[in-house]
């Protein structure tokens, strides 16, 4: 019974109601748009490594018949590896070559067919015969890896119409390789190489596995010293640690200390570590000491986190008993937090994993050919191998630093795919 | 067609709180004197004395000069309007506000004769002497027999798994639950029913065999059925134990308790026979209380 001057609040709620649900519809969009965007940079980020970088898990192979002459490879004593080991196999594959071409007469022409194979191909081919000794005096047909420019042409990223002289593959070459490819005998296959070598100068006799190997051991000494360390660092914070002035303190630095750029961290560790310490250069050890550092202050916070989620209600139930201080830590809070811990040290190791800076700054950088065995064996890592291939302009260590990139990318998707598992799986609600 | 809502100032009035809020000085009651207990505090052979006790959360007093004597296997209740401080003294009596940083408690309380709050007295046994049960049922995430059998393992009172099953099996029993979990005992105790998991803390409790049983609103989060379990349950324990209830259901002290002690503002105003207290209070706010006027 409401007259025209006065509305009724209905009235009034009314009238506002479009507004609000035009504001509500607004800050919605608002919300799929950015979400939205990100998720565009995201394919992007994706379309262009993938794209770049598939390639790179091929790599061309020509089949030869190899004559595994014992006189040649001057193999008299079987029982001594290093005649095995560093007998010429070049020279091996170079006679297989001119014997698959015996009209190829001219140093010119040598040279034109010598180029086809990668010029590490003879490890390939030590490799080979010493896993099956049997060869030995044998013809064998063997695969061996493409040198890379001929790779590439297989590829099919070398434009045929432009001058001979402005390509790094003559017509010869080319030639050469239509007429192997249409016999089969050249062929692109799975490269295995890149799973199973380290470092090289060659694109295709390069592999992660050194840069593999480097960052599983650097994150092994990560995280045996940052996660002991870090939730006892937590639980004596959290449980024990009286509120005061020194601990309000300590809380700030942890914090801060999250911010802290990981050079920092870096410089830090060639002033202490070694050059105060004298520690070795180059080595997992160190960069697992760094990285620990680094990662220290994230475990911690989220090993807080993880313990004051655990209810009250716990404690007091196991208090209640007569549990000791110690008892209900252990037997109780412990138990219910250790998920969200292991949820931030996987993520800390998924940041440590990606960390390139800091490991630059004790050494990590170097050009490593061989395999780390140990934790104090000269190594890189994978973040590094990428920084370290993005600065070579060959084709073939472009693809690769993308193909790297996809490698390292699903390590740290399935590491935080595991943290939202874990989560997941043991969240409790109360 | 009327309006309900016409003037939004009007129905504003209607919420006005008709309740004194703690702290607030109580000018309603101008005969009211909360510093004398009215009541009777002593009981011969007494199982817990407590004399002079004063709990200050930092600055904040919740609990001025309380004396109240609780006899040997009496229910003793322990109400009152919410904000009251009747969990605060409930937890003074196993020293459970020892957790909470800035809460300091003055006074003595006895426990057969011996002062718990004595720089001698160590938490852990006087925890397994005084148990305690609390508003919401809070099993630990664990299997049920893990439940029940944590409080004899911690201390020791099994000597073989053998007898720990049979600790296992009557506390549950006396808990009114065994039939009920006697094939799952390996199921956590989180998947059970509230009142399920209420009479698994019980069992818990006695499974340690304390002297005193403090509850403080076990039956708040339970619905009546359950509630009705739990009251059968205190009735069937107070021949072994001595129990302190805090409840603020008037029914329920009424129907459990042996005797009630009526707090208010942090002062206990009146403590005596539960009959006697629900029939023919003697203070004023006891009066209004139980009557309903406030609460
Ligand atoms: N941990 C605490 N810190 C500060 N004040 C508290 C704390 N616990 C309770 N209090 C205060 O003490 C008074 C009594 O609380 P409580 O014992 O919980 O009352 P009740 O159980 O009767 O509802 C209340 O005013 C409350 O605000
Ligand atoms: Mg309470």
């Amino acid at each position: 019974m409401s007259n025209s001057h006065s509305p009724s609040t209905i009235e009034i709620v009314n009238r506002n109601l479009a507004v609000r649900y035009a504001r509500e519809r607004r800050f919605r969009r608002l919300g799929l748009a950015a979400v939205l965007s990100g998720f565009a940079a995201l394919i992007f980020l994706m379309v262009t490594i993938v794209g770049d970088g598939w390639r790179a898990f091929q790599q061309g192979y020509i089949e030869l018949e190899i004559n595994f002459d014992a006189e040649a490879l001057e193999i008299d004593d079987p029982a001594d590896d290093d005649q095995w080991q560093y007998a010429d196999y070049t020279s091996l594959i170079r006679s297989a070559l001119r014997e698959r071409f015996p009209a190829l007469q001219t140093r010119k022409e040598k040279k034109l067919l010598y180029s086809l194979v990668s010029p590490g191909a003879d490890y390939q081919l030590a490799n080979m015969l010493v896993e099956n000794r049997e060869w030995l005096g044998q013809v064998q047909r063997v695969r061996l890896p493409v040198d890379d420019d001929i790779d590439v042409l297989l590829k099919g990223y070398v434009d045929e119409t432009l001058p001979e002289d402005e390509r790094r593959i003559s017509n010869a070459q080319i030639e050469l390789v239509k007429g192997l490819k249409s016999s089969g005998e050249i062929a692109l296959g799975f490269n295995h190489i890149f799973f199973t070598a380290g470092d090289s100068r060659e694109p295709e006799q390069a592999g992660i596995r050194g840069a593999l190997i480097g960052s599983f051991l650097t994150l092994v000494v990560t995280l045996s010293l940052s996660f002991p360390i870090a939730v006892a660092a937590a639980i004596y914070l959290e449980e024990f640690a009286p509120r005061n002035r020194i601990t309000d303190i300590i809380e700030v630095n942890i914090n801060n200390l999250a911010a802290v750029p990981s050079i920092v961290f870096g410089l830090l560790g060639l002033a202490v570590f070694l050059n105060l310490f004298g520690m070795p250069r180059s080595v997992p050890l160190v960069g697992g000491i760094v990285l620990t550092l680094m990662t220290l202050p994230t475990i911690i916070i989220s090993s807080r986190a993880a313990l004051k989620a655990v209810p009250p209600s716990i404690r007091e139930a196991a208090l209640g008993l007569g549990a000791s201080k110690m008892q209900v830590i252990f037997h109780h809070v412990l138990p219910l937090a250790l998920p969200g811990m292991l949820t931030g040290a996987i993520i800390g190791m998924a940041q440590a994993l990606g960390e390139t800076a800091p490991l630059l700054m004790i050494g990590m950088v170097a050009f490593i050919v061989d395999i780390p065995a140990g934790f104090t064996d000269p190594a890189t890592v994978l973040p590094v191998q990428i920084f370290l291939w993005s600065d070579s302009p060959e084709r073939g260590f472009v693809e690769r630093t993308s193909a790297a990139i996809m490698v390292l990318l699903f390590f740290l998707i399935a590491m935080n795919a595991v943290a939202v598992l874990l989560r997941r799986r043991f969240e409790r609600r109360w | 067609m009327s309006n309900p809502i016409k003037n939004p100032l009007a129905a504003e009035q209607l919420v006005a709180d008709p309740v004194p809020s703690a702290g607030e000085p109580i000018s309603m009651h101008p005969d009211a004197d909360l510093s004398k207990t009215v009541g009777k505090i002593e009981v011969k052979n007494a199982k817990m004395s407590m004399r002079s006790v004063d709990v200050f959360y930092g600055d904040k007093q919740a609990i001025f000069d309380v004396n109240l004597d609780i006899a040997r296997n009496e229910v003793i209740a322990m109400i009152g309007p919410s904000g009251c401080g009747k969990s605060t003294f409930l937890r003074c009596l196993n020293r459970m506000n020892d957790t909470i940083e800035n809460c300091k408690v003055t006074g003595s309380v006895l426990l057969e004769g011996e002062d718990i709050y004595a720089t001698k007295q160590d938490v852990v046994p006087l925890r397994a002497q005084v148990g305690m049960v609390f508003q919401k049922p809070n099993p630990f995430p664990k299997s049920i027999y893990d439940n029940v059998a944590y409080g004899p393992r911690i201390h020791g009172l099994a000597h073989s798994n053998v007898d720990l099953d049979e600790i296992v099996e009557t506390s549950l029993q006396r808990a009114g639950l065994w039939s009920e979990v006697k094939d799952r005992l390996d199921q956590p105790g989180t998947g059970l029913s509230g009142g399920q998991q209420q009479r698994l803390c019980i069992a818990r409790t006695i499974a340690v065999s304390p002297e005193v049983i403090l509850m403080d609103e076990p039956c708040s989060a339970l619905d009546p059925i359950a509630t009705a379990k739990i009251e059968e349950l205190i009735d069937e324990l107070r021949s072994r134990f001595t129990i302190a209830i805090v409840t603020h259901s008037m029914q329920q002290a009424a129907r459990v308790s042996n005797r009630t002690a009526y707090f208010h503002l942090g002062y206990l105003v009146e403590v005596g026979k539960t009959d006697d207290i629900f029939t023919n209070p003697n203070h004023k706010l006891t009066e209004d209380y139980i009557t309903g006027r406030f609460g």
